[in-house]
């Protein structure tokens, strides 16, 4: 059987004041994931080695990671493409690190949060009423952002982010577009708080690469560059019409 | 809780797409530098045919050639990567990427053309 030498980044905040690596061989097979490489150590080789998984199958959007420097769902990734170069596998970029490679996800949760990232209606609407009606074509306008499965990976792609963690970010802001580009939705007005803020949507600068990176073909630099010109409508309209609840 | 958070020195080199990014940020140092020549020859055209002329022959010195096709160069990229992200940026539109791509590319491309044969002519 084949092996592939697998590098991880190893902190334990008990004993460690940085990071260091851990390189294990691995055995494996065409179709064994890269996910399954690591719990192939943490069943054979070393069982104090932690990472986040769940579904396999990349829809839970917990298992992300640098793999080889580029930030990818370890499910969906397979060690054949890595062998017989080898494997470096570190937690995603630009987040604190808690232990191996488990991230800290508080700041994003805190950001995806601040967008109201459910429907929020013009008016209560009763059951009784029955279902919104939506056009296909409504529905193509927020479709691909309802995708967003919150891997974090288009975080870990931006620059931005890293250099800046006050930014709101891609994933956050393409949630925001994903509720404001529905037809069902009326909190346009209080999510433009968040766009226009100093960590808003200007924060970016189009490096683009988180939605090169993003697995679920999200785009959410269309959805913050989308909201840079709503942003800059909103700044230039407020001279002709009074802006909605505020 | 005790977390550790990575250094960001050095973030640029550590991966292709970034270097690629940088360079066309960095592009901007040339453009500037470019556009204040020209103005330069301008300033220089207002003191006169002599003042122009010395102007015009200082454009022809080997560094003044290396400069104007690294900028060119840069210019080309900066163009591409300008055209390659506009679907992004643009109104929800009912044609594909693709297009709106090359459609702002084949009208760069005309244009160039035209400017360069009007300066021919």
């Amino acid at each position: 059987m084949k092996t592939l030498a697998i590098e991880c980044l190893r902190y334990h905040p008990e004993t460690d004041q940085a990071p260091h690596y851990q390189t294990y061989e691995v055995p494996f097979t065409d179709e064994m994931s890269v996910l399954q490489g690591l719990q192939y150590i943490k069943d054979h080789l070393d069982g104090s080695l932690t990472f986040r998984w769940s579904c396999r199958m990349a829809i839970c959007g917990s298992c992300g990671g640098m793999l080889n420097g580029v930030p990818r769902l370890s499910c969906e990734s397979f060690l054949r493409d890595y062998h017989p170069g080898g494997l470096r596998v570190e937690p995603l970029n630009h987040f604190p690190i808690q232990r191996d490679l488990a991230i800290d996800q508080s700041d994003f949760l805190r950001k995806l949060e601040s967008v109201k990232p459910y429907l929020i209606p013009e008016a209560p609407r009763p059951l009784s009423e029955g279902t919104y009606l939506q056009t296909p074509q409504q529905m193509d306008e927020y479709y691909q952002y309802s995708k967003c499965i919150n891997c974090l990976l288009c975080y870990a792609a931006c620059p931005q982010y890293g250099l800046n963690p006050e930014f709101t970010g891609p994933g956050a802001l393409a949630l925001l577009q994903r509720y404001n580009a529905d037809s069902r939705d009326a909190g346009k007005a209080e999510r433009m708080k968040v766009v226009n803020a100093e960590d808003g949507v200007w924060g970016c600068t189009l490096v683009g690469y988180c939605s090169e990176v993003c697995p679920k073909a999200v785009d959410p630099a269309r959805a913050v560059n989308q909201n840079k010109i709503e942003s800059t409508k909103d700044y230039f309209l407020r001279f002709l019409a009074p802006r909605r609840g505020r | 809780m005790k977390t550790y958070t990575r250094p960001m020195a050095g973030w640029w080199h550590r991966n292709p797409y970034y270097l690629w990014y940088l360079l066309r940020e960095l592009s901007c140092i040339f453009i500037t530098a470019y556009a204040l020549v020209l103005l330069w020859g301008l300033v220089r055209l207002g003191q006169g045919r002599a003042s122009y002329e010395a102007w015009l022959a200082g454009l022809s010195s080997p560094a003044a050639i290396v400069f104007h096709v690294v900028t060119l160069l840069l210019v080309v990229y900066h163009a591409w990567t300008w055209f390659k992200i506009m679907p992004k940026t643009l109104p929800r539109v009912p044609v594909s990427d693709r297009t709106i791509v090359a459609c702002g590319v084949s009208a760069v491309i005309a244009v160039s053309v035209l400017l360069v044969w009007a300066a021919a002519v």
